[in-house]
């Protein structure tokens, strides 16, 4: 009974109306005009008009092009096949790899997961990069962004941290990535020999806009059915902002209303709905999500990075090169520090940024012209330490050598009463014991 | 239904329905309808009327609905199910037990299924606390059975109206909450049989009680910050306005935690899953101190997190302050979190934008302020008809966007709570948990409980003052020394900011990693607070600002390393001992 429709009523951006009867809410469609066939969804339904978002874009379709309804929602296909694989946003290999239409398809966008079946997250993941292993560890099935302006190298450490890290199969979901960044991509990951436990969504800048917004559902479905299956999935999504901004281009083309710099007032809830996909199964696997954030004119209170550090567990900002101290934060921190991680590791991230704070204001203190003091100096020594040995992206340590080197640079430059930690912590770690007792 | 014809879905949009009533069919503002996809029905509550057309809002993911697919109205509003049984669950938005869909349909949650809120098998023993012939109103106690710690009161249904006789009682005994315990005639002579399960629309308040009273006690959380410098009235209402990464829910983890209430009931509304699940999976290994049970005993979780419908968020926090003013009819100190009112908000712009209304400030919706006054004043202390007081105090988190308090959500909330709790990003950053702002932070409890604070001592008020005032003096000099330089500033200015920051460190500041320093009791709260004001009184001379500098930070280690010991252990006494010593030193000095 498959019925093609010919009445394309109106075209809006990259919507168009066909008068149709018997749709469902969501259902895909293929449109087929002169150029090609794309497909499209069903994302409003008025009597018999039904309103749809075509993924290739609405350039070159004309009111006489033929709509068909494929009766269910967008589908991704799974299986192990599609390990080592790369596809765009419809899910169409992109590779030479051989055709996998023949393979079981899942819902994308599915149901959220009962927070019943959810359990606390245990896994630390070393990255070795020391600004994210001591003071804002990555935890398994966490959701974080990694907050950059254009510019910074985001897509570095997330190739970094991709290849590093310890994960059964990784996602890549490009979303208007430059094809060079693509090809990079891939490339480090094929000279680091983790392709084949990869897949790839790419959409590149020059694919059609409402495509992108199916990365990450593609990948986040595919994680799910990983995920489901026992293994530990890591997600890597980059750039978020532009899956934002494809949403707010369809959002202004089906005249909403916009809520704040044009964008959806459920910006929050479609982001959420992506980001919340990240989790622990009760007895399987785990999905764990990082994706680039990239802030328009560096501002973090942009709607996008503003309402996904709501979402997100945490986040890390990089400035500059590296990876802020300041407003970097992985919430779940806590559930590793100290039990999983060594017993002085929550001491010694929460002293060293503490005094870290100190030595920024020393520095802005002189910037202003203000003479040094004998205790200035010391803050800025200890400052100097500490990009040296911390946040340089260069570092490539582990976290134990990472928390011994933090009680050397506490002991180059202050007495165990300065920096507030409690004094079992100091008798067991300080170096040289006993260099200054408590009370003399 | 007895109509032949029925109502029909006539377009979506997203979770938005209109539907095409049938002619000469009435329906209800608010009222429940179901939209009939396959064998199932996706629960939705009437938003508007307009003609013969219905807007109703669904709580489910609609894909798959047609254009002509069957409505069934139900005749009733969105309720909360009130009975035995609620503590200890974990309920979605509309108050679906979470543990038991989990049986059912495994990781995720499948749309159409709605079970019932109480579990209706099991057997209570109920104890009748009337006779026959007793005359009653909504709200008086019938008899009770024991639910964990608590007598629950089992009420005349708080939906009957007027007085009512007690035609019959059921005798001791044990009964589901669905078994009839009473019948009731009114004066007409209408008879309601009652059984220990009731219904409650939750977008109105429950009023079955004889007065409301002025919070005028505390309720203590056991965050020194609060307690002493903000503290928070039984029956009263707060926000905790933040940025993110600011620890908006870490502090609402700690307070529902260590806060000295009866009953703590959480509504998690469109966050993160992940903070419900650390609640749900930690609270029954946790142990409540004053009763020694699981914390899990006297929580009630509302789950409605930000990927679960959005249509359902908005109905989570209803539910929840439902829930709570139950309770408080059972005569219990309730405290009710909900994390966040922002994301609550969030969900009403949607559908509002969704039903094309006229935007009001950043598209919220012009009615957004008269919800949120109207959800905060549900709040209060209450005198019930057997003169013994409930309260039900509130504490709303609120995440303003870009963490600019200016905009609508907490401009709008703080016109109508009692206390305001504002996170700063500053204090974050540099580690000084809670984050909360002294500077900008403030709560009309600390007057209107003067009578009860000044029982911890007499001059309790003007102490807290003094203190604030130190670290405003504090914050100004530190201010003053980043323009003008250490140097320039006199040795006093320096003392004054060398004790704000010893007030800040070792009072405001907890630490929430520490199984000491993360709860203090009220006992120990006023007996370090009075030590450290006696810090603040104690005027000290120096020679120099390098010898002011290295005795003001030996004293401040002492208190710092104090608040890591038990409550008068050894090493607690011995740093006490110590800073006595100091103090008395200076005082001889004079």
């Amino acid at each position: 009974m498959i019925v093609e429709y010919t009445q394309i009523t109106s075209i809006q951006g990259d919507i168009i109306a066909v008068e149709a009867k018997d749709i469902r809410y969501g259902e895909l469609a293929a449109v087929r005009s002169r150029l090609r066939t794309s497909l499209a969804q069903v994302i409003r339904l008025r009597g018999n008009e039904v309103l749809l978002q075509v993924f290739a874009g609405a350039k070159g379709i004309s009111t006489g092009d033929r709509v068909r309804f494929l009766g269910h929602p967008m589908q991704v296909t799974y299986g192990d096949a599609m390990l080592g694989r790369v596809f765009n946003g419809s899910g169409l290999p992109l590779d030479a790899g051989p055709d996998l239409r023949s393979y079981p398809r899942h819902e994308v966008g599915g149901p959220s997961v009962n927070p019943v079946k959810r359990i606390i997250p245990r896994g630390f993941i070393e990255t070795r990069v020391p600004m994210i292993d001591v003071f804002n560890p990555l935890v398994e099935s966490q959701k974080l962004p990694i907050f950059a302006a254009a510019g910074e190298p985001y897509n570095e450490l997330l190739t970094r941290v991709g290849i590093r890290a310890n994960a059964d199969v990784v996602i890549l979901g490009g979303i208007g990535l430059k094809h060079d960044e693509y090809l990079k991509f891939r490339h480090a990951f094929e000279e680091a020999g983790v392709l084949p436990r990869t897949v790839m969504f790419i959409h590149t800048a020059s694919d059609p806009v409402v495509e992108r917004l199916l990365v990450p559902d593609m990948s986040l479905a595919l994680a799910e059915q990983f995920g489901v299956s026992g293994k530990r999935v890591l997600v890597l999504l980059s750039d978020m902002t532009a899956f934002a901004d494809a949403m707010k281009e369809v959002a202004i083309s089906m005249d909403q209303v916009p809520s704040n710099l044009g964008y959806p007032g459920s910006l929050y809830s479609d982001l959420a709905a992506r980001y919340e996909k990240a989790v622990d199964f009760e007895g399987a696997g785990s999905i764990t999500i990082l994706a680039v954030t990239t802030m328009p004119g560096d501002d973090v209170t942009h709607p996008v990075p503003d309402n996904t550090g709501y979402i997100t567990e945490g986040q890390f900002y990089l400035k500059n090169g590296v990876v802020e101290p300041f407003g970097s934060l992985s919430r779940l921190k806590q559930l590793v520090v100290g039990s999983v991680t060594r017993e002085d590791h929550g001491y010694i991230m929460n002293s060293m940024i503490r005094l870290f704070a100190r030595s920024r204001e020393v520095e802005q203190k002189l910037a202003m012209g203000f003479e040094k003091t004998e205790d200035d100096e010391r803050f800025l020594k200890y400052g100097r330490l500490f990009y040296d040995r911390f946040m340089d992206l260069k570092v490539d340590i582990g976290l134990n050598s990472a928390l011994d080197l933090g009680w050397k640079t506490l002991a180059e430059c202050f007495n165990p009463d300065e920096v507030g930690i409690k004094q079992s912590m100091i008798d067991g770690y300080w170096p040289g014991q006993g260099r200054s007792e408590f009370g003399d | 239904m007895a109509h032949s014809l029925e109502s029909r879905v006539l377009a979506v949009n997203g979770p938005l329905i209109t539907v095409e009533v049938i002619r000469g069919h009435h329906i209800m503002m608010n009222e429940v309808a179901y939209v009939m996809h396959g064998d199932i029905g996706l629960k939705a509550e009437v938003i508007r009327i307009r003609g013969n057309m219905a807007y109703i809002q669904v709580f489910e993911n609609t894909v798959g609905v047609k254009v002509g697919d069957p409505v069934v109205f139900t005749d009733e509003l969105l309720s909360a199910t009130l009975g035995p049984g609620m503590l200890g669950q974990i309920y979605d938005g509309l108050q679906n037990p979470l543990n038991e869909l989990d049986n059912i349909q495994g990781f995720f949650l499948r749309r159409g299924h709605y079970l019932s809120a109480l579990d209706t098998s099991k057997k209570w023993e109920f104890t009748p606390l009337v006779t026959q012939g007793a005359r009653v109103k909504a709200g008086q106690y019938l008899g009770r059975v024991s639910e964990g710690m608590f007598d629950h009161h089992i009420m005349v249904p708080l939906a009957l109206q007027g007085g009512f006789e007690v035609m019959d009682i059921a005798g001791p005994g044990s009964y589901t909450v669905e078994d009839m315990i009473a019948t009731l005639k009114n004066a007409e002579g209408r008879e309601s049989p009652v059984s220990m399960k009731q219904k409650w629309p939750i977008k109105l308040p429950i009023r079955a009680y004889k007065e409301r009273l002025l919070p005028d006690r505390p309720l203590l959380t056991q965050c020194r910050m609060i307690d002493i410098f903000f503290p928070i009235a039984e029956g009263g209402t707060a926000c905790i306005p933040g940025p993110f990464g600011a620890g908006k829910t870490v502090l609402q983890q700690i307070i529902s935690r260590y806060a000295q209430a009866d009953i703590v009931i959480i509504v998690a509304c469109g966050e993160r899953a992940g903070e419900v699940v650390e609640t749900i999976r930690d609270f029954p290994k946790l142990e409540d101190p004053k009763t020694g049970r699981s914390l899990m005993d006297r929580t009630v979780i509302i789950c409605n997190t930000s990927s679960m419908p959005v249509a359902a968020r908005e109905a989570s926090i209803y539910t929840g302050v439902t829930l709570g003013e139950y309770y408080r009819q059972l005569g219990l100190k309730v405290l009710l979190l909900a994390d966040s009112t922002s994301r609550w908000a969030q969900a009403l712009r949607e559908s509002s934008a969704r039903m094309e209304e006229i935007p009001g400030e950043e598209a919220f919706p012009a009615y957004l302020e008269s919800r949120i006054a109207a959800i905060y004043e549900r709040a209060g202390l209450v005198k019930l008809y057997n003169d013994v007081t409930g309260s039900l105090t509130m504490i709303g988190s609120v995440s303003p966007a870009g963490g600019n308090f200016e905009e609508p959500v907490t401009q709008n909330t703080l016109k109508v709570v009692g206390a305001f709790y504002g996170l700063s990003r500053a204090r974050s950053d540099q580690r000084r948990y809670p984050a909360i702002d002294p500077m900008i932070s403030w709560s009309i409890y600390l007057k209107q409980m003067e009578a009860s604070l000044s029982l911890l001592h007499p001059k309790w008020r003007t102490l807290i003052e003094e203190a604030r005032e130190l670290l405003y003096r504090g914050n100004d000099i530190h201010q003053m020394m980043l323009v003008i330089g250490e140097e320039s500033i006199s040795i006093e200015d320096l003392i004054i900011l060398l004790k704000a920051e010893t007030v800040d460190a070792v009072c405001l500041q907890q630490d929430s990693f520490d199984a000491v320093d993360r709860a203090t009791p009220r006992e120990r709260q006023v007996d370090d607070f009075l030590l450290l004001m006696d810090m603040v009184h104690t005027t000290f001379s120096f020679e120099n600002r390098e010898e002011c500098k290295k005795e003001m930070t030996r004293l401040r280690n002492n208190f710092f390393q104090m608040k890591y010991y038990p409550f008068k252990s050894d090493g607690y006494q011995k740093y006490r001992q110590e800073i006595r010593e100091i103090l008395e030193e200076r005082v001889k000095v004079e």
